[in-house]
């Protein structure tokens, strides 16, 4: 009997060919994805979005209305066949405005958490890998970025929203003001990935620091980062939204639901419909938004499991 | 056939006698309910034991093999979701199934525990005295708080805190492991119960650490006339401590009997294969180990038969038809009775079992074995070595060569390394310097394996990374293959990364979970711009050569078991043809019947390519096993150096002495008559080291001295000075020539 | 230590400083103070509008540099400058953060005392029916926006007075204007309206306090150490609430008094729908007015409150952790 012969039988798995009589150790990606489509919320949160994008794109396309068009014989009309969720006191078609509105913030909850999730990631994990005098700057930064009134300087700036492409500086804005807290976290799980046994395995072997980053260090942390900046899609809207309702946000003719929330809450009493529509569709759409964040975060981190695990 | 619930065990002897078990614990199973349509975990499978007063009972088993979940359940600190039936009796009063509320009176009280992990074990947020006082108070409630406080500090004398009624005031976090292990002790002793569980309780010691807590426990019983329940993974540990001995596998109670039956005679071929695989400290040349070959089963997934059937080297096809009972040796149904039974089984169906189970479950005190085969090897008189097949490994080509002769590999000369003493999570400063490593020097040859031992926090792992980070230490200088780290450009210093390679302890850390094993293997080649070509080729060929299929490339670390995930390490470590490997503790977070494997592989390679170890490790039996130098380091310095027999047969440093003493062997006969050097407190902090000689607070020898032989242990540091001639050296001003049994 | 807390403390006063700064010439440059005054009726002449302007160190003719170094001189003497109308920005900066303060502590002692109980609770009976309940509302709840939930109690109040035949309940205002009486009176008027806009952003909290402290709860449920302190006769219920709940506290603790500091500015909304004269209010009033002053004096003080709350959280995290502590 040969010595590598036997050292090979002495590991493989024994009875069927291929299957493995090891202790349950099943693959990551399999189980979390098994686990998340066994999450209820996970599922109805995806269908809602699905759901919502489909109108949100559709919506001002069948709409007979055009954005901001008037209806001059109908002001504050409710519910019709002309105008499915009603007007409001400019004659405008709710359904349309609200649509529209719908695919504005998507668009900016989408890419202001795309933008911030980009930049904590970066900063945070060059922060926490290189350490020293690195970590310190860039930590600085972020606290001053965190000191620095994010509400003053949109409120002011929010004049140079107005515009093609206005709102986009405000996307932007929304991104530069919220990624230190993410950093932070992204900060401190490299870290403690720092000191991975893989990572000193990949520096001994020779792979530079940016390559270690982007191929192990950033790759482990994917799922945290991905169930945070879904969270973050949620708090960009419901930013946005506030922003609009103060007049501070998207700038006509550009409109949010933000905008058409504010529209419509003087006429919350007496014309319910102004409010409501606008008012559910947010709510839905974040709603939604957060049963994914939370449902990927439950299936992704190892911390958050449940006891049964 | 199966076990039966155990309704079956109605002779309830009502008045607790002397002849009544303290603690019996009858055909109970654990399992744990499976969720959203994950399979059930059967943990526990008709586990019987009873102990008596005074009596040790030690339950050994490997991880997963259900021996803590069964002593969790008599305590009634199982979760919700994990259905328990059988029968846990405590004086004979059934306790399972009782309401938490009447359970926690019985805990701590009549029953009590000690936990593996020191760490998490205790409140962070309370002082290690009011949770003592806790658990007097909790029983007594009328005994006051002075009282209990009283009470706590003389419980933290008893077992050995110095400052008892300083420490009182102290956090768990300013205790050490063995410090913290202490307190737990003293919480289960609290109220003289007559039970003591213990679950691993030295595991996440040192061996010194170890020692001094085994010890303890002896003080306990004694003290508490207790019965002991001792559950670890460690033969060694309770060859010398236990009156009798449960193994378990996969959840099953597989033999059971006294303790020196187990070890001389084990009957059942997983102890066998289990004892043939630790490796031995105390014999020389002990020849290749007993690997087992395969893993062992899922819980959730068992096979019909003989759990250990796939994996035994005697299997017959009987051995897969039912699963073995627990008999006496020779008692077991012939292979024909089998094959009928499992006929009549199928075509009875669930319904007419076997109902016969009251004189098979209970423990008895008889010795028995679940195999069915054991009582053919008894009559033979089988050892492990005569059923496992066991590896031949070819003897190191250079090793021919005098030592002088061959080329040096490594070469450390007075390396230290000092880092700043950090305090504070949130407020963080300097308060100090860490003393790692503090003028550490050896060499390696070619071919030659160098074993860094010591324990935890004496630096070795510091060393490691400096001599790995082929930087300019902070003094002294580091060689490598005769190179210089300290002149190396940002060039030589990649390329000599080739030469050099480690494998590291955790095989669940040292691999990159989102990598599939090609690319992990494949890393090191691309990092050093090896064609593609060529990487696939020398990926395949790594994968073969460390005994791994080649169907596995594809897959991700996490479906292996450990001992596949050391040997992925082990291929990654060997792609670009070191000549130098770097060992961090390869085999320490493996079970028993894995680790042979691997040790093997590793010998076995090293004699195939001619590779240099430095093997760090812990654990000195794995040491004498593999090594043939060993290099014992004490708080940052090496006190001992030489050859491996020489070590280990004369010892010269005090402390060298007394961590051969600590470790336990697994023979009960030789570990009875040992006696233990045990040595005193824990290390001292790295950053505030004892002048002169480090060793000093603890040695064992130092307070044999005078007053003045004791001044130059105090005022002047020993250096290494060649001891008992040839190649050992020793920094003791008082070494000496030593056997240590 | 004390070098230690120095050298934070004035790393602290440097961010400030430059935030302060930051919005300030922000404010400068982007507003338009002269507009101001010129849509005044009747039209005051341009010489007049300089003049008024010059006062109050306003004048976008002067060089920015000028106009930054004169406010600069005033901060070091605590004068935040006057605002468009003239009045003294300090004082009543004190009175604006006093009404802020006071609606923001009771509302997050409320909010957290409540999301902190349901939480735990929560966390103990996982996937149990009232785990489940109170995770919708919270969930629910955080999916709301508080304008939206601001805006949906007052609508629920007006019906409610409709119902009620008379105001039972004030959404509107910090006290009734003109009111007086004995001093118990007026401490209910204010109580009176205190109460709609303290429940919104108590709501808002619960929520927030509730998730989190489901999730620092569950950390701890299956350690260790409440497993020792059962095994040493603690009932499960007693162990988890003296063990486990007092471990899982101290990030909840931590975490609410920065969320404190946060709040100053979450306010706003709140502040600005039901008619307080708060910070948040003052800010979006002045950005309306073009007072760079008073943009300048909320922004230092929403700078100071959330350094001040991120710094008191670390003390109290060392304070109440042992394992962190110095």
């Amino acid at each position: 009997m040969s010595q590598t012969e036997d050292l090979t039988e002495s590991e493989r798995p024994d009875g069927a060919e291929e299957t493995p009589s090891i202790p349950p150790m099943p693959n990551r990606a399999k189980d979390v994805l098994l686990q998340l489509l066994r999450t209820r919320r996970v599922i109805i949160g995806l269908v809602l979005i699905a759901l919502l994008a489909a109108l949100a794109f559709l919506g001002p396309v069948i709409s007979q209305w055009g954005i901001g068009e008037r209806d001059f014989t109908a002001r504050l009309e409710g519910i019709s066949p002309d105008h499915w969720f009603g007007t409001n006191h400019t004659g405008q078609d709710i359904f349309t405005q609200s649509t529209a509105g719908l695919q504005k913030s998507l668009l900016i909850g989408l890419l202001v958490a795309l933008g911030s999730t980009v930049i904590a990631a970066l900063v945070g994990s060059f922060a926490g890998y290189f350490g020293g005098i690195t970590d310190r700057v860039l930590m600085w930064v972020a606290d001053l970025a965190l000191v620095l009134p994010s509400f003053v300087i949109l409120a002011i700036l929010s004049t140079h929203f107005v515009g093609q492409g206005g709102w986009l500086i405000l996307v932007i804005l929304l991104a530069a003001f919220s990624w230190m807290v993410t950093s932070k976290m992204v900060r401190g799980l490299t870290i403690s990935l720092r000191e991975r046994e893989y990572i000193h395995a990949a520096r001994f072997m020779g792979v530079p620091p940016h390559k270690i980053i982007l191929r192990h260090i950033l790759p482990n942390m994917s799922s945290l980062l991905i169930a945070d900046a879904t969270i973050m899609v949620s708090t960009a809207i419901i930013g946005e939204t506030a922003l609009s309702y103060f007049g501070l946000g998207v700038q006509p003719p550009d409109v949010s639901l933000g905008v058409v929330i504010a529209n419509g809450a003087p006429y919350a009493t007496t014309a319910p419909w102004v409010f409501l529509f606008p008012t559910v569709l947010l709510v839905v759409l974040v709603l939604a938004v957060n049963m994914i964040g939370d449902g990927l975060r439950d299936a992704l981190d190892p911390h958050s499991k449940s006891r049964r695990s | 056939m199966s076990i039966d619930t155990a309704e079956a065990t109605e002779n309830t002897t009502d008045e607790p006698t002397s002849e009544v078990p303290v603690l019996e614990v009858t055909d109970l199973n654990v399992t744990f309910q499976g969720l959203g349509g994950n399979p059930d975990v059967h943990a526990v499978r008709g586990v019987s034991y009873a102990v008596h007063r005074g009596e040790v009972l030690g339950i050994v088993g490997e991880s997963g093999s259900g021996k803590s979940v069964s002593s969790m359940a008599a305590m009634g600190l199982l979760p919700d979701h994990a259905v328990i039936t059988g029968s846990v009796r405590l004086h004979g009063e059934e306790i399972l199934g009782k309401k938490d509320k009447e359970m926690a009176r019985k805990r701590g009280k009549v029953i009590s525990m000690v936990f593996q992990d020191p760490l998490s074990g205790l409140t962070p947020v309370y002082t290690v005295g009011d949770q003592l006082a806790e658990a007097v108070l909790v029983h007594d409630p009328k005994a006051g708080k002075d009282k209990a406080r009283a009470r706590a500090i003389e419980l933290l004398s008893l077992v050995g805190i110095p400052r008892p009624e300083e420490r009182y005031r102290s956090f768990p976090h300013e205790f050490s492991g063995g410090m913290r292990q202490r307190v737990m002790i003293a919480m289960a002793m609290a109220n003289d119960p007559d039970v003591i569980i213990c679950d691993e309780p030295t595991t996440a010691l040192d061996v010194t650490i170890q020692a001094q807590i085994l010890d303890l426990l002896r003080t306990a019983q004694r003290e508490t006339g207790a019965a002991i329940v001792m559950i670890t993974h460690d033969l060694g540990v309770v060859a010398g401590f236990v009156d009798r001995l449960l193994v378990m596998y996969a959840g099953r109670p597989v033999e059971i009997g006294d303790v020196d039956e187990i070890y001389y005679k084990s009957r059942m071929p997983y102890t066998m294969g289990l004892l043939g695989a630790v490796p031995r400290m105390d014999q020389e040349r002990q020849g290749a180990l007993v690997p087992i070959k395969g893993n062992p089963p899922s819980l959730s997934a068992l096979p019909p038969g003989c759990p250990f059937a796939p994996r035994c080297p005697i299997a017959q096809p009987e051995c897969e038809l039912a699963e073995p009972e627990l008999l006496t040796i020779g008692g077991q149904p012939s292979a024909e009775r089998i094959r009928e039974l499992a006929v009549a089984h199928e075509d009875a169906s669930a319904g007419a079992r076997e109902k016969d189970p009251e004189e098979r479950i209970h423990d008895t005190g008889v010795r028995r074995a679940a195999c069915i085969r054991s009582g053919e090897i008894d009559t033979n008189d089988w050892t492990a070595r005569d059923i496992y097949p066991v590896p031949e490994i070819p003897e190191v080509e250079a090793s021919s060569q005098a030592r002088e002769d061959r080329a040096e590999m490594l070469r450390v000369d007075d390396l230290i390394k000092h880092h700043p003493l950090m305090k504070g999570a949130v407020f963080k400063r300097r308060v100090g310097t860490v003393y790692a490593v503090d003028g550490v020097g050896f060499d390696i040859r070619e071919g030659e394996t160098l074993a860094l031992v010591g324990e935890s926090g004496c630096g070795k792992s510091s060393t490691l990374m400096e001599i790995m980070g082929l930087e300019k230490p902070q003094r002294g200088t580091i060689e490598v293959m005769g190179k210089s780290t300290a002149t190396l450009g940002k060039r030589d210093r990649f390329a000599l990364r080739r030469d050099m390679q480690i494998v590291f302890q955790d095989p669940m850390s040292s691999l990159d979970p989102r990598m599939p094993v090609f690319d992990i293997i494949a890393e090191p080649l691309r990092a050093h711009d090896v064609p593609a070509a060529e990487v696939v080729e020398r990926v395949y060929e790594l994968i073969r050569l460390v005994g791994l299929n080649t169907e596995h490339a594809t897959r991700f670390p996490s479906e292996f078991s450990g001992g596949q995930r050391q040997r992925i390490g082990i291929a990654r470590a060997l792609a670009l043809e070191p000549k130098l490997l770097v060992l961090d503790e390869p085999v320490s977070a493996l079970d028993v019947s894995i680790q042979a494997g691997v040790v093997n592989l590793l010998e076995e390679l090293q004699a195939k390519l001619g590779l240099a170890y430095l093997f760090v490790a812990h654990d000195l039996s794995v040491v004498r096993h593999i090594a043939d130098r060993v290099a014992v380091m004490y708080l940052g310095k090496i006190v001992e150096i030489g050859d491996t027999t020489s070590i280990y047969t004369r010892p010269a440093h005090p402390y060298t002495q007394a961590l051969l003493s600590a470790i336990p062997i697994p023979d009960p006969e030789k570990e009875r008559a040992r006696t233990h050097i045990v040595l005193d407190g824990d290390l001292p902090s790295p950053a505030n080291p004892p002048s002169g000689c480090r060793f000093r607070t603890r040695c064992q020898k130092f307070i044999t001295l005078s007053e003045s032989e004791q001044e130059r242990c105090v005022s002047n540091e020993p250096t290494i000075q060649p001891t008992n001639g040839g190649d050992q050296g020793t920094a003791c001003h008082y070494a000496e020539r030593l056997t240590v049994s | 230590m004390g070098k230690f807390l120095a050298r934070r403390l004035l790393n602290y006063v440097v961010l400030i400083f430059l935030a302060t700064s930051f919005a300030y010439l922000l404010a400068a440059t982007n507003l338009y103070p002269r507009g101001y005054f010129e849509q005044m009726q009747p039209p005051p002449s341009p010489e007049a509008v300089n003049a008024q302007l010059d006062a109050l160190n306003l004048n976008d003719q002067t060089p920015i540099a000028q106009r930054y170094l004169t406010w600069l001189g005033g901060i070091f003497t605590g004068d935040f400058g006057k605002t468009i109308q003239g009045g003294d920005v300090a004082s009543q900066m004190w009175m604006k953060a006093g009404v802020t303060l006071r609606l923001i502590t009771v509302a997050t002692l409320l909010g957290s005392f409540l999301g902190i109980a349901i939480g735990a609770y929560a966390a103990i009976r996982q996937y149990r029916a009232f785990d489940k309940s109170a995770t919708a509302v919270s969930f629910f709840v955080l999916s709301v926006p508080t304008v939206v939930i601001a805006i949906v109690v007052q609508v629920l109040a007006v019906s409610i007075n409709d119902l009620a035949g008379f105001q039972l309940l004030r959404y509107s205002g910090e006290y009734t204007a003109g009111f007086s009486g004995e001093w118990y009176e007026l401490l209910l008027n204010r109580v009176y309206h205190a109460l709609l806009p303290t429940l919104v952003l108590a709501v808002a909290l619960f929520a927030a306090f509730a998730r989190y402290q489901r999730n620092m709860m569950l950390d701890v449920l299956g350690a260790d150490f409440v497993r020792t302190a059962m095994a040493k006769g603690l009932t499960r219920r007693k162990a988890l609430f003296k063990h486990a709940l007092r471990t899982a506290l101290i990030p909840t603790i931590t975490y609410f008094t920065f969320t404190f500091g946060a709040l100053v500015s979450g306010a706003t909304f709140t502040e600005k729908i039901y008619g307080w004269h708060g910070m948040g209010a003052w800010l979006i009033d002045s950005i309306a007015r073009h007072d760079v002053h008073v943009v300048a004096a909320v922004s230092w003080f929403m700078a100071i409150t959330i350094m001040a709350a991120s710094f008191l959280s670390d003390i109290l995290y060392a304070w109440l952790d042992p394992r962190v502590r110095v």
